[in-house]
């Protein structure tokens, strides 16, 4: 075993696990900006509405990541000229649009089922207790539902946010150089195998854990006022 | 109407893999389930650790790495030590046996945290009453721990299958015919990826529609003589 050819690729290594880092936050963003919309969709009693949103989410949670990204990027292939006329093309080509587009997707149908649950969850009283204070609608929703939905579902939140890091790793089957892609290009040029695949493990595993902590820190930040907390008596 | 140009047998053929090896590694997560729950209330702290250190692990690298860490970087290991020692083997892994493994290995330690969650739900009362009545620990485990412990791990381990059977589809990179690499030959040679991938997709989506049914149907039964 001979690590220190794994010192001198660190910087590339390096970059791969800033592309992991950026991919995440990227398809995080844009998913949970879709997610929210969702949730609400798969709400509501109009089944124009809700069910649309149940067979998106069905899907995107029913089926492989795999099989997503390489719908996306292998099979828009077959509708090159139908999406080169609609000037798309340009889009579908690219290894980066596609594997973005796929992570976006399917996180947005796991994030939605997350906050469905939670806005299922608000406690009764707490709307009750909007109405009393005379809000209705988009103001009850704004400032009772969402921020109260928004803490219960954060712990389940914060393991989809993990799960997703980790999912970014199948984007180096289409050619993006990430954490997983620099590895086994790496390791294609110089036959070490389990050196490269095992840094790139240890490098998963602290940012894996390095995101648990922060998602722990701001669950105590939201909701610490929920917590027991031991009273120590004055001596 | 979907024109498959004959290849709609190499996909069922690719199904019956992809159930195989799911089923395989279901089985090897649930022992080692068994195995990492066990560690994880055990007393000895080594035994603690190491099923500890098991489930820190593999729950922080993805599926992918360690499918290509076993089965790239295992044979690579064991033959670079076999050389340093004086020997000159070739070691080539079996597909199916390094997929079926690797995958059971990742899920077992989900199932461990399952199963872990599932023998703390039991009362105390429980093997204390059949100490009491004079069974030895391995009867109680068998009569009494285990079949407890199943009903309340139901909902875990079905979801824990549902997630397994999905990320088998990671083992066509390794160059086992199953679902998803017949899907890839077919969409080659008919150059319509499309059509293959997304029935590919309709055949994942109807496992996880089965496998949700039976889990309704098996949490019903399992929970028959409590919830009524």
């Amino acid at each position: 075993m001979d690590f220190s050819i794994v010192w001198q690729y660190l910087p590339l290594l390096l970059q791969g696990a800033w592309v992991t880092l950026w991919i995440t936050v990227v398809s995080l963003i844009i998913g949970l900006a879709l997610a929210i919309p969702l949730a609400l969709a798969r709400l509501t009693k109009n089944r124009l509405i809700s069910s649309p949103a149940y067979l998106f989410v069905l899907y995107f949670r029913g089926t492989p990541l795999l099989v997503q990204i390489f719908l996306i990027y292998y099979g828009s292939g077959q509708f090159r000229l139908e999406l080169t006329d609609l000037g798309l093309w340009g889009f579908f080509r690219d290894p980066w649009f596609c594997g973005i587009l796929a992570l976006v997707l399917n996180t947005a149908a796991y994030s939605a089922e997350i906050f469905r649950g939670a806005i299922t969850a608000v406690p009764r009283n707490d709307i009750e207790a909007g109405r009393a204070c005379g809000m209705s609608g988009l103001l009850l929703f704004r400032r009772i539902t969402m921020p109260k939905a928004f803490r219960i579902g954060l712990p389940a939140y914060g393991n989809e946010v993990i799960f997703l890091l980790q999912a970014t790793s199948l984007v180096s089957t289409i050619t993006i150089l990430d954490l997983t892609g620099i590895s086994r290009q790496l390791i294609s040029k110089t036959f070490a195998v389990y050196e490269f695949y095992l840094t790139a493990a240890a490098m998963y595993l602290v940012m894996t854990y390095a995101l648990v902590y922060l998602f722990r820190v701001w669950e105590r930040r939201m909701n610490g006022h929920l917590q027991d907390r031991v009273v120590t008596a004055p001596r | 109407m979907l024109d498959l140009h004959g290849y709609g047998w190499l996909l069922f053929d690719g199904l019956q893999l992809t159930i195989a090896v799911g089923l395989c590694a279901m089985v090897v997560a649930i022992l080692l389930g068994l195995l990492g729950s066990w560690g994880k209330l055990s007393d000895n702290w080594i035994v603690n650790l190491t099923a500890n250190t098991y489930t820190t692990v593999v729950r922080g690298v993805p599926e992918l790495i360690l499918l290509l860490l076993v089965y790239f970087g295992a044979p690579t290991l064991i033959q670079s030590i076999a050389t340093s020692m004086g020997y000159d083997i070739r070691v080539d892994i079996n597909p199916f046996i390094a997929g079926t493994l690797t995958i059971g290995f990742i899920y077992g330690a989900f199932a461990t945290e399952v199963l872990r969650g599932a023998f703390q739900s039991i009362p105390k009362g429980q093997a204390e009453a059949a100490r009491a009545i004079g069974m030895h620990r391995l009867k109680t485990f068998q009569r009494i721990l285990l079949p407890q412990a199943m009903r309340f791990a139901l909902p875990g381990l079905g979801n824990v299958w549902m997630v397994l059977i999905k990320a088998t589809s990671l083992i066509s990179i390794i160059q086992l015919d199953e679902l998803m690499r017949k899907t890839k030959i077919a969409s080659n040679a008919t150059h319509e990826p499309f059509t293959f991938y997304l029935l590919a997709s309709f055949i994942y989506l109807g496992i996880t529609l089965v496998s949700m049914m039976a889990q309704k149907r098996a949490e019903t039964w399992a929970n028959k003589g409590v919830t009524r």
